[in-house]
């Protein structure tokens, strides 16, 4: 029976090596490894404008990922956009003065949102909404700013 | 052994009115058989006179559209699917090809229907096999592969194969044909003895005349999806009819025509060039 | 006379028809027998090697070499944007989403597919099937169940090493030859591929077409026309169809899946 036991042997290696890929693209390719998993809280924070921010687009504070974007809505009274972050809550004690701001990682990378901690006693927790908050930067708002700059020197 | 159907010389096998066809094709058409228990039953005819399809038509692989089968007092063609499949494994079929599990060696061939039908330990499964392949004196080639056999060897597996089951019945579908006289001879001398040591129902189904003869009780000659002739082999030699003189001995020219039925032949000619 | 072509046509219509009833009638009967599997998991494990082990080499290399080329041609157009550093994201959104499933399905087709046609179809020819029923055994238990099974296991195994060895195809053309940075290509991979909407619609995709693969596989080998020329043509339409029937539902799914 030494050839059925070879089979066997065989069919054992390849369905641990086709777990072992499913496990891979799981924690080395997607994102499963630094997501955010198990309890979160939420928070609100309401931009002027977001720029490219997405559903799902990394929440960080000193570089380190907290959370993500849970979701985005129009306030139509305030003309503001009002983003909601779930936050791990194993990072539970930001300050509630914390202020958000929108970046962009490289030239052409993702935006994210990054979290300053404030001075603060009190802590923030769930549904509370970020008060001081900086918008995405927009490019074509940019350039304008500085031609304008730039014509205004040449004047005088 | 089983109380249905020992009631003395009742045929085991009755066919009663059959009818068969495939498309527009008619291939039996009111046949009558009875197949007596004991006995090896030869069932002969030209080729191409549908002897394997009766066969599985006996065996339930396919359905008439007319007349019954009737199979140790079971209708086979009114059974659930489950009682059909309980029913086959008291009949064995040997197939012209042998039909060998070619990725099975044969030890396993002829250990398949034990194993999927039984849950005997392996032991003894070993001792069964052992002793159907001693029975067709293949003992020695349990360990070979399909692809390793002869023709004839590969028939003789097929046959332990169909006895493992030790059953009421053997169908026998073209046993001799494209063998060796060696050959023939062994499974000339294997299905009488099998028949009579094992007390086995065969049924033969050849167009070897001589060989079939040698060994059945009774015999029906099929043409034309009719019995033509029935009898022992003595009774169907002495026939008057002269179709059953013409196939038993082999003549080229009788009722049965050289020529396939066609135009008559100058008109043939006479087309010339014309494409056909 | 005028009749003729329309009378092929019903013909050719018809026999269509017939086959598309008698495969799904053929699917349903295999489905019936995969439960008794469980009592008899050795019938799948030997199918497992033919189908899982055997179609594993050419799932590497090409997986590998697809994900070699992936590196490569990703790397050539995004380094124009200065954005070399999203290549670990092209090579792996593409191999996770698409050509992980779509050409696994392929090679499997290519490889186990016509295999399992061959196999069943000649089994038929040689009367083993018939010889089988006349045993009392059913061949759709016997022999179709469990090589379905088989199929329909690899196939999602199979995609998933195949992107996997794709990724690190990617990986050693763009960090190990092109320079791209190490860290940046997992990074980035890593930020933009999302376990639900990436890798677990890949993977239904993959057991999707193992599903179809299969199921065209054995059905055409069980319902082959018993002769060496009617194995050789059901060995070609199971390349055919399962290469159609792939690609056409990786539109569907994908339009279902990524449309929005």
């Amino acid at each position: 029976m030494g050839h059925s036991r070879l089979i066997e042997i065989g069919v054992g290696l390849f369905v641990a090596a086709g777990m072992a890929a499913l496990f891979m693209l799981a924690m080395q390719v997607s994102n499963l490894s630094n997501s955010i998993s198990g309890d979160t809280y939420a928070i609100t924070a309401a931009f002027e404008n977001i720029g490219g921010l997405k559903v799902r687009s990394p929440v960080t504070v000193s570089g380190v990922r907290v959370g993500r974007v849970d979701a985005i809505d129009y306030d139509s009274r305030a003309y503001e956009a009002v983003v909601t972050l779930s936050i791990d809550s194993r990072y539970n004690s930001f300050p509630e003065d914390t202020s958000a701001s929108i970046f962009t990682s490289g030239l052409l990378g993702e935006q994210y949102i990054a979290l300053e901690p404030g001075g603060s006693e009190t802590n923030l927790a769930e549904g509370d909404r970020l008060q001081l908050t900086q918008s995405a930067l927009v490019i074509e708002q940019l350039v304008g700013q500085f031609l304008y700059n730039q014509a205004g020197k040449q004047q005088e | 052994m089983r109380e249905t159907g020992r009631n003395g010389q009742q045929a085991v096998v009755q066919v009663r009115g059959l009818g068969f066809s495939r498309g527009e094709r008619m291939i039996f058409d009111g046949v009558d058989l009875d197949i007596e228990r004991g006995k090896v039953t030869a069932i002969m005819g030209p080729s191409g006179t549908g002897k394997t399809t009766l066969l599985k038509l006996i065996g339930g692989q396919l359905r008439p559209t007319a007349g019954t089968i009737v199979v140790d007092g079971e209708n086979v063609h009114e059974l659930a699917t489950r009682d059909l499949y309980r029913l086959r494994q008291r009949m064995g079929m040997m197939f012209q090809s042998g039909a060998l599990l070619t990725d099975l060696d044969v030890y396993a061939n002829v250990a398949f229907p034990i194993r999927e039908h039984t849950d005997l330990p392996e032991t003894l499964v070993r001792d069964l096999v052992l002793m159907k392949l001693q029975a067709v004196g293949l003992r020695g080639a349990a360990g070979l592969m399909p692809a390793e056999l002869s023709g004839g060897m590969a028939r003789r597996v097929a046959m332990a194969r169909a006895i493992a089951l030790d059953p009421m019945m053997v169908l026998y579908d073209e046993p001799f044909t494209g063998q060796d006289p060696i050959s023939m001879g062994i499974l000339v001398k294997l299905i009488r003895e099998l028949n009579d040591a094992l007390g086995l129902t065969s049924i033969v189904v050849s167009h070897d005349v001589q060989e079939t003869a040698a060994i059945a009780d009774y015999a029906y000659l099929l043409s034309d999806g009719k019995v033509v002739d029935q009898g022992t082999p003595e009774m169907l030699w002495k026939s008057a009819s002269d179709w059953s003189q013409q196939f038993l001995n082999g003549e080229p020219d009788g009722p049965v025509a050289f020529h396939y039925p066609a135009r008559h032949f100058r008109d043939d000619l006479m087309q010339g060039g014309q494409s056909r | 006379m005028i009749l003729d072509p329309l009378q092929q046509l019903g013909r050719k219509g018809l026999a269509y028809f017939g086959r598309l009833g008698r495969g799904h009638l053929f699917l349903m009967q295999t489905l019936a027998a995969v439960p008794g599997l469980v009592l008899r998991p050795g019938l799948v494990i030997r199918q497992l090697y033919s189908v899982g082990v055997l179609t594993l080499l050419i799932i590497l290399v090409s997986g590998l070499f697809v994900g070699m080329v992936l590196g490569l041609q990703g790397y050539n157009t995004l380094v124009d944007f200065g954005a070399e550093e999203s290549l670990g994201v092209v090579v792996a959104l593409s191999l996770v989403r698409e050509l992980g499933p779509v050409v696994a399905a392929l090679l499997f087709a290519g490889r186990a597919g016509s295999a399992l046609t061959a196999e069943i179809g000649l089994m038929k020819a040689t009367e083993q099937l018939s010889g089988m029923e006349m045993m009392a055994v059913d061949p759709i238990r016997r022999v179709v169940a469990p090589r379905f099974v088989a199929g329909f296991i690899s196939m999602p195994l199979l995609a998933a090493i195949f992107s996997i060895v794709g990724v690190y195809g990617g990986y050693f053309v763009g960090v190990g030859l092109l320079g791209v940075d190490d860290g940046a290509f997992w990074s980035q991979m890593q930020a933009k591929v999302d376990l639900n909407d990436d890798v677990y619609n890949g993977v239904i995709k993959s057991f999707v077409f193992g599903f179809v693969a299969v199921w065209i596989a054995v059905f055409e080998g069980y319902d082959t026309v018993p002769t060496s020329e009617g194995v050789s043509r059901a060995t070609t339409r199971t390349v055919v169809h399962t290469a159609l029937a792939v690609l056409g539902l990786d539109f569907v799914l994908t339009a279902l899946m990524f449309g929005d």
